[in-house]
């Protein structure tokens, strides 16, 4: 079934899954470096050993490792710490490693290779990973005792051994893998020169100004840097063994010399089976990494795509998956090039270049910031409208990498003004934080990461960038994303700081929300089931109300049955505010703030008879204070009686309802605001929640009921209504987000129906809509998705949910005065049924207060 | 010193006046009390005032443990006391005082003296 990969061209195939052979197939991996243990590793990820025995066959003696981490080796000396293979993955059924085997020819006709020793192997999937040879120039001489390459862990061996009875040492090129070369025989205690051709250092990567700085900073550090320096011979020296001769009486005497003059792909195998190669070498592959023989891949730094050499690691790494992928018949986007961005430290310098750094783009414009002083040299390169960056070249100081790569690949408008995102920090700076990245955003370039992969490991419990390099393999390369691996670390755990350790109490090891579950889930309709199967201990005041709200949220019982007393706080148990004193307060509702005379006649004359404190609420309503425990049913029944129920000013639940006058009278009013205040008051009253909720209406624009300030805020205009949530008022104010406009009367019922639900259903204990928003994943887009588009397809869920709660709301006073069991609760003494003999008033503005503590005093003292 | 030889009781309420899990407003000679039952069926008394606001509340306080130690919270300020030695878990030097509780039958008697 091989031929399936030949008979689909690269459209068709992206839909075929399972196209798998049946029976095993061989695969020989030639080259085992980084890219071809990254491809044997997609391939166990993928099921592949499955279906494939896989043969590697590795020219170096030891098994791959960490190529781009090289130079460690000379300070670490520990082989074992560079390798990549996890331990016990070769013992995997299915892989066959072959050390120091080298291939020497590839017979494609009969499908076999040829290893050096003379074995033959016969393959049915040929993957070729040989990696790149040091290219080095040909100069008389170059071969030479004690010239060396820089590639291999034995090039450094041999390295290390020549330098014992060396002193002067000499890398030959300035690039990347040169200065890195460098850096090791500074290290190694040798006088050290860099011998460049070119007329600066890094002339890939950094451009003039860069490249010029570059070199002042790594002289400062002792290397002798030589540019514009082309190298005609290596001859006899006369203090040292080498004299390296530049031409017009100019040279150099050296004891070592490395070449590092760039790399060329170790492509003499494809080369030799006749697969198509391109001009300058590289074995050409198509988005699959297949090469011109359908059943031959290359990968990594020996293949050639769309006539470009990837001599970084990342890009092999995406080859390496495109290519398992591939083998698995596994629809994977294929291999689209790569970014070739990079940052690292060369000596002890930040040299990082990212994108289009020398601003080859038509129109592109660039803003530099250069200052030798310190030594630090930025440039951004910006698209001609000045809104996207395009590339950047940093030295000195590369902190701003991650955020300027970021910019760059996900493409997002620039926070400001080109020339700011490399100004020294000013403080403000408008620099781009870990939290304005898109999910999508790629934070580790080399293996593929993206933030949202990172917030799921965070989810699953990661919480050190250690963990988040062991399962997402995130800065587990090069390092340069680390800072911002960080980043998003840091940030996403302060978000869900709260979250992380949400434990109501300890009594029960669960959120608010993980207890609602349990609660609606296992039908569970008391506290004392609840504890018994899900908590430990007593409970407390913590948990007890907690529970309390959620039961009356799942089931609104009411909330003064047996099983529930004993887990509400006072305020609900004796369905008022308790005041400083001891007694309570009374508040009826008063449905968006209207109430007749008469009404208002009884709540006066209810205030006189029992001596009542009486303030106009913030909220449209009545308050009376003072009434003894033993008054509240009393009083209560007066007022039941009168027409007026319950305002729930004492729980957690709906307060109330603000309405400007609207419609109704205002000359600018377009709706009804106080009709619809009245109705959603209505409809929510009694409605348990995680904290207290407040909305209000408005009849126009003008906004004369402060809705933006509420968790549910409702402004008419002409076409509908604007819907706003999650505002706040009080100690920490915040405006509400417009989630829906111009919605109609039903249709604004329904919305508010799911977002309170599913308010209820996921907030914390004593969590406010504004900051459950401010912590729900993803936000307010989330939240129009969850609620305006169903995402999560609970909508008709949280509707019915909603209606079982308005269909079973009683009035909690009305139950309570209507049942004499209940009444008998409201009793200061048990034993007696005089009053709590221990309240002392003055009287303050022709009304009475509770005596303050030197007031009390005296008159305890007058009274005794 | 063996104690039932001085103590002497007042029969406050039946048992089942006071819902377990919760407390009651007790009328002794010597001022107020909070007597509470709870989810076990154990019953205790303490002081009636809560020492941080000098209001007649404690009775009014929710049950509960933290770790090993039975508590009450005041409903005001949500101090919590335990129930069976009445020192305030949050301040060292405030307590309440404790009253000795013991069940007749159905009744329920605290000492006063
Ligand atoms: C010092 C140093 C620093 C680097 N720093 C970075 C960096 O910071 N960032 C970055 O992205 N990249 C860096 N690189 C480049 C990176 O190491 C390479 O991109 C990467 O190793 C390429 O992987 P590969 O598997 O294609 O090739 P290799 O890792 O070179 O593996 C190829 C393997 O194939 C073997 N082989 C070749 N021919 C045969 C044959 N005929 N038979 C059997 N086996 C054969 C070779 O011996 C070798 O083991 C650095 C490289 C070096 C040397
Ligand atoms: S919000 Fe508009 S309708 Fe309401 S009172 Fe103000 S001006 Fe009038
Ligand atoms: S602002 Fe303070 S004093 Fe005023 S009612 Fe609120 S909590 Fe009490
Ligand atoms: S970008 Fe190289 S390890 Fe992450």
């Amino acid at each position: 079934m091989g031929f399936a990969f030949t008979l689909f061209n690269s459209w068709q195939a992206e839909t075929v899954k399972g196209d798998i052979p049946m029976t095993k197939q061989k695969v020989l991996l030639v080259g085992h470096g980084m890219v071809g243990q990254r491809f044997l590793e997609a391939l166990a990820d993928r099921g592949g050993l499955d279906h494939y025995d896989v043969t590697i066959l590795c020219a170096e003696s030891r098994p791959a490792y960490d190529r781009v981490g090289l130079t460690r080796y000379f300070t670490e000396r520990d082989a074992d710490a560079l390798s990549l293979v996890p331990e016990g993955f070769m013992a995997q059924p299915g892989l066959t490693l072959k050390l120091s085997t080298r291939v020497r020819e590839i017979d494609r006709d009969a499908r076999v290779v040829i290893t050096e020793a003379g074995e033959r192997l016969d393959y049915d999937k040929l993957v070729l990973a040989t990696g790149s040879y040091p290219f080095v120039p040909p100069i008389d001489g170059n071969d030479r005792p004690n010239c060396f390459v820089y590639r291999t862990l034995d090039d450094l061996d041999e390295i290390i051994a020549a330098s014992d009875q060396a002193r002067v040492g000499t890398v030959v090129g300035g690039g990347l893998l040169g200065l890195e070369a460098a850096k090791a025989l500074h290290d190694l205690g040798l006088e050290t020169h860099v011998v460049e051709f070119a007329p600066r250092l890094m002339a890939v990567q950094v451009d003039d100004l860069g490249g010029g700085l570059l070199k002042d900073k790594i002289e400062t550090l002792g290397v002798t840097v030589h540019t514009s320096t082309g190298t005609r011979a290596i001859v006899d020296g006369e203090q040292h063994r080498h004299r390296m001769d530049f031409g017009e009486e100019r040279h150099l005497e050296t004891d070592i010399i490395v070449f590092s003059a760039g790399i060329r792909p170790e492509d003499s195998l494809a080369r030799a089976c006749g697969l198509e190669l391109g001009e300058r070498g590289g074995v050409v592959i198509d988005d699959y990494c297949l090469t011109s023989d359908p059943d031959i891949f290359a990968i990594g730094e020996v293949a050639l795509w769309q006539g470009r050499i990837f001599g970084l690691v990342a890009p092999g790494y995406q080859m390496a998956e495109t290519a398992a992928a591939r083998l698995c018949a596994d629809s994977e986007p294929s291999f689209q090039g790569a970014d070739m961005s990079t940052k690292l430290k060369l000596m002890g310098v930040d040299v990082a270049s990212v994108g289009d750094a020398h601003g080859q783009t038509p129109g592109a414009r660039s803003a530099v910031f250069f200052d030798q002083s310190t030594g630090v040299y930025k440039k951004v390169v910006v698209s001609e409208c000045g809104k996207k960056l395009l590339g950047a070249v940093l030295v000195g100081d590369a902190n701003d990498y991650g955020s300027l790569l970021q910019l760059c690949l996900n493409q997002i408008d620039l926070p400001g003004e080109a020339a700011a995102l490399i100004a020294p920090a000013a403080g403000d700076a408008p620099m781009l934080g870990a939290d304005a990245l898109p999910d999508s955003a790629q934070i580790c370039s080399c293996n593929n990461v993206s933030k949202g992969a990172l917030c799921a490991a965070i989810d699953e419990g990661a919480t050190t960038v250690g963990d988040l390099k062991a399962c997402t393999k995130a800065s587990a390369t090069c390092g340069g994303c680390t800072a911002l691996v960080k980043q998003v670390l840091d940030s996403e755990l302060t978000k869900r700081g709260v979250a992380v350790n949400n434990h109501v109490c300890e009594h029960f090891p669960y959120s608010r929300q993980e207890i609602y579950h349990l609660v609606r889930v296992g039908e569970i309709k008391t506290f004392d089931e609840l504890l018994d199967k899900h908590g430990s201990g007593d409970g407390c005041d913590i948990c007890k109300p907690l529970a309390a709200s959620v039961l009356a949220s799942c089931w609104n019982d009411y909330v003064l049955s047996k099983p529930h007393a004993g887990l509400q706080d006072t305020n609900d148990y004796f369905l008022g505010n308790m005041q400083r004193d001891g007694t309570y307060s009374i508040v009826p509702r008063v449905p968006g703030g209207e109430i007749t005379p008469d009404k208002l006649i009884v709540l006066g004359e209810v205030a006189k008879q029992y001596d009542l404190y009486t303030k106009i609420t913030g909220g449209q309503r009545v308050d009376l204070f003072g009434a003894r425990v033993e008054q509240l049913p009393e009083i209560w029944k007066i007022l039941v009686d009168a027409g007026f129920e319950t305002g729930h000013a004492y729980g957690k639940s709906l307060r109330t309802v603000k309405s400007c006058v609207g419609s109704t009278w205002c000359r600018y009013g377009v709706k009804d605001s106080v009709g619809t205040a009245i109705q959603v008051e209505e409809r929510y009253k009694g409605l348990r929640s995680p904290h207290k909720i407040k909305m209000a209406v408005s009849g126009c624009t003008r906004e004369c009921a402060e809705a933006q300030s509420k968790d549910v805020g409702v402004i008419a205009t002409d076409k509908g209504w604007n819907l706003y949530v999650c505002g706040n008022g009080g100690m920490r104010p915040r405006h509400a987000d417009l989630i829906a406009s111009d919605l109609s009367d039903e249709q604004l019922i329904r919305t508010i129906d799911r977002f309170l639900m599913f308010y209820i259903r996921t907030a914390d204990r004593l969590q406010r809509t504004s900051v459950w928003l401010e912590n729900l994943d993803g936000g307010l887009d989330y939240l129009k998705q969850v609620i305006l588009d169903d995402s999560l397809g609970i909508g008709d869920e949280l509707e019915s949910q909603m209606q079982r709660v308005i269909e079973t709301y009683q009035c909690e006073w009305k139950t309570t005065v209507e049942d004499p069991e209940a009444v008998k609760r409201f009793k200061h003494f048990v034993n007696d049924d005089i009053a709590d003999d221990n309240l002392h008033y003055v009287r303050e503005r022709g009304q009475r207060r509770p005596a303050y503590e030197h007031e009390r005093i005296e008159l305890v003292q007058q009274e005794g | 010193m063996n104690s039932s030889v001085t103590l002497e009781w007042k029969t406050i309420c039946k048992v089942d006046e006071i819902l377990p899990g919760t407390g009651v407003g007790v009328r002794l000679p010597q001022g107020q009390a909070a007597l509470f039952r709870t989810r076990e069926g154990q019953f205790h008394a303490l002081d009636n005032m809560d020492p941080f606001s000098r209001a007649n509340v404690i009775s009014r306080g929710l049950l509960g443990s933290l770790g090993d130690t039975r508590v009450v919270a005041s409903p005001l300020y949500k101090q919590h006391f335990c129930l069976e030695t009445g020192k305030c878990l949050e301040d060292e030097t405030v307590s309440l005082a404790v009253y000795p509780v013991r069940l007749r039958g159905e009744l329920v008697e605290v000492a006063v003296g």
